[in-house]
């Protein structure tokens, strides 16, 4: 393999896609995925705010409706958010801590696959038969009485692309324990290396218990054991814990790499250091241990008993404290700043005030006595939209404004990124504010429709309203990144001007082994340093030398085939006769993939030094 | 990192000092082999001994379980040496979880 790049056909250049291990193509993978998956979960939104736009609306029927939502809050939760965070992290991470790749090129690949196919899988029960009706929760009650083959779908579908996080994540923790380049300390990582770091941590704890929860609802539902059936001696309640061990942690797993791209922005944009980075630290691992000491909040109401009750409110409101920390700390950091206000700072800016109007309707929430009240209402649908709109979705949209030239070497139109900001501002707080009020009246939340002469007309319609000025920011977007990639014109290494951390510090996008030598680390902002210095890039910290590099694999994208096709099998195996079959089969597949895998030594290659001395001019580090 | 030895691989670190940190790690071995064997025979006799009740042998041998846990980490998967802080960080922190899980299970969910 040369170091030239060189004209591709559609063909090849989607072979190398799918057989691709460079951190940075996948994460490009990840974000068309979960862009793709986020339309989809986005469209489904619209359809629920269509049928509550008037009172005894009929636009869908009450069984399609629970369809819609259910997978509304899965799509949006397993296959959107966390893909495009993992996009994020994939793209970012290694450059920003001096990496040429993460620890496991080839896993990372196949926790891509792995996740593709198990959001394929749930999403192709639209087709077969019906999709999971049992709300993202899928609680076990609701779960084992659906009839359709949906909560099968659900649980199939989850347990291969969770498998696919774990993965990433465990690749993600030995990455950052083990390849930081010469001086990076951890106290000297940059806040979204940091804020990776506690996430994939939290995934490494958290997804475990889901995986054992979605395999004792597949026993229950496809293989006739009784885990959650009551009459049996079951206990459905044992699923909603396991559910929310995992499903607690996984609200942080979101929202932790939204605190990590905010902290970059503010720092870029104001164009001063983090204000109290050691303290940020320190309340995100806060907020990461605290995260697992709280997930029976989620259940108040399911009669845990006063004491419980008020343990896990205590809890609860504690995770406030690191939270607080944070906001003044961003805060603090525009304070006396130069601030630009560009797209991404915008969108941090807005960040603000919606994520603390999130987390005070959480901290009522958290009061376990008035829990009783605001349960199950639209009040709950409005505090999580606050917090996982107003926190994750607005820093994936200021990620991808910020990251876009790393990622793609061109910059996103930034009157247009304008639009888009203040079309998604507007409709999301007209969406969601109103429905704090909607719920306070009563309305419940998972209803497919309301009676007329209620005073819930109103408050709905806005909401609904407010839904359509989403979608047109998202479709201003879509157009903004059709117009920028068509343009395609290029720009340099740091094209904001006050890159702070190492990924600006190189070519956009960088050159396939990222560094040409380990850039030498001499204090947090490492890249800011050597500017303040008058250098035009960082000191290298090793002399030129050849690099090793992973070769491509097709194996990651067989072994999940394999999986996806087992899950069919799975699926139909007690009610035709073929299903046991094409279980076997598909494990067959899977498991010879990783048979050839194990025996087939592949040593990769090496990027020979003398090939890198000829493109001095444009690439690497510079000496 | 993950794999230090005692010595370093290096041909021109001193023979007698490495052959000397082998002896002592290999001591540490055998003692604590030794050790786990013993204490595997007590959780037999405990078991076998008709004296104690239920309620006596199952938490101790659990006790003696745990011990084992411990030597097994610490002296064959070398966490006593340097460089095994991140994975005992984590080793900590996934038994925190399950405990906290396994609490929450006996105490609110089963009885």
């Amino acid at each position: 393999m040369s170091t030239y790049a060189q004209k591709k056909g559609f063909g090849a250049v989607l072979w190398d896609y799918l057989t691709t291990v460079d951190h940075k193509k996948i994460a490009i993978l990840y974000l068309i995925a979960g862009g793709f998956f986020f339309i989809l979960g986005g469209l489904e939104a619209l359809f629920i705010r269509i049928q509550l736009a008037v009172p005894n609306n009929d636009f869908v029927s009450a069984g399609f409706y629970n369809e819609i939502l259910t997978m509304h809050g899965t799509t949006m939760i397993f296959l959107a958010a966390m893909p495009l965070v993992f996009a994020f992290m994939n793209a970012v991470m290694p450059l920003q801590i001096g990496a040429r790749d993460v620890a496991f090129p080839f896993l990372n690949s196949l926790g891509f696959w792995l996740f593709f196919f198990g959001g394929v899988f749930l999403n192709l029960s639209w087709f077969l038969g019906g999709a999971p009706d049992a709300g993202w929760t899928s609680y076990a009650s609701l779960a084992m009485a659906s009839e359709t083959h949906g909560i099968d779908f659900y649980a199939l579908g989850l347990q291969i692309s969770g498998a696919g996080t774990l993965i990433g994540g465990i690749n993600f923790l030995v990455t950052i324990v083990n390849m930081r380049a010469p001086g990076m300390t951890y106290m000297r990582m940059p806040m979204f290396t940091w804020a990776t770091f506690v996430t994939s941590a939290l995934i490494l704890f958290a997804f475990p218990p889901l995986t054992v929860g979605l395999f004792l609802l597949i026993f229950d539902r496809m293989f006739g054991s009784n885990f959650f059936d009551v009459a049996n001696g079951g206990n459905t309640i044992i699923w909603e814990h396991l559910f929310w061990i995992f499903g607690h942690p996984e609200v942080y797993i979101l929202i932790l790499p939204a605190f990590g791209i905010f902290s970059e922005i503010f720092a870029i944009f104001s164009r001063k250091r983090l204000f109290g980075y050691s303290s940020m630290v320190f309340a995100t691992v806060l907020i990461g241990f605290l995260g697992f000491m709280v997930w029976a909040h989620h259940m108040f109401t399911t009669g845990l008993g006063p004491i419980a009750n008020a343990i896990f409110a205590v809890a609860t409101m504690a995770i406030a404290v690191p939270t607080g920390i944070k906001i003044f700390n961003w805060m603090f950091t525009m304070w006396g700043g130069s601030i630009k206000f560009t797209t991404p700072m915008l969108w941090a800016v807005a960040f603000i005030p919606s994520f603390v109007a999130g987390g005070v309707t959480g901290v009522m929430l958290a009061s376990a006595a008035a829990d009783y009240q605001y349960h199950d209402s639209y009040f709950v649908v409005a505090h999580f939209h606050y917090v996982i709109v107003g926190g994750v979705v607005f820093a994936l949209f200021a990620g991808a404004h910020l990251y876009w030239p790393k990622m793609f070497g061109t910059m996103l139109n930034e009157t247009l990124g304008k639009v888009t900001f203040w079309l998604f501002l507007i409709g999301f707080h007209l969406t969601f504010f109103i429905q704090h009020f909607l719920g306070l009246m009563g309305m419940p939340r998972r209803i497919f429709t309301f009676l007329p002469g209620q005073g819930l007309e109103t408050g709905n319609l806005i909401s609904s309203i407010g839904a359509i000025f989403m979608a047109i920011a998202t479709i201003v977007l879509l157009i903004n990144v059709i117009m920028t990639q068509v343009k395609n014109e290029k720009v340099g290494n740091d094209p904001w001007g006050d890159g702070r951390t190492l990924e600006w510090a190189i070519a956009s996008p960088p050159p396939f082994y990222n560094f040409k030598q380990l850039p030498l680390v001499r204090g947090l902002d490492a890249y800011w340093l050597e500017k303040m210095e008058g250098k035009n890039g960082m000191t290298p910290a090793e002399p030129l030398g050849d690099i090793h590099m992973p070769n491509n694999s097709f194996i990651p994208f067989v072994i999940s085939l394999g999986l996806f096709i087992a899950a069919f099998g799975a699926m139909y195996r007690a009610e035709t006769s073929w299903g046991l079959l094409v279980l076997i089969l598909g494990m067959a597949v899977t498991l010879g993939a990783m048979f050839v895998r194990s025996i087939k030594d592949d040593h990769g290659f090496h990027i020979h030094k003398e090939d890198l001395m000829d493109d001095d001019n444009d690439k690497g580090v510079k000496a | 990192m993950a794999n230090q030895q005692p010595s370093s691989g290096n041909p021109r670190v001193d023979v007698a000092y490495r052959r000397k940190k082998s002896a002592e790690e290999m001591r540490y071995q055998i003692v604590s082999f030794t050790l786990m064997i013993f204490l595997t025979i007590v959780a037999f006799v405990a078991v076998g001994y008709e004296g104690f009740s239920g309620w006596f042998t199952v938490p101790f041998i659990l006790l003696l379980a745990v011990v084992q846990v411990i030597f097994q980490l610490y002296y064959f998967m070398h966490m006593s040496h340097k460089g095994h802080e991140a994975p005992a960080l984590f080793l900590y922190s996934g038994v925190v979880v399950g405990a906290v899980t396994i609490l929450a299970f006996t105490t609110i969910i089963w009885w």
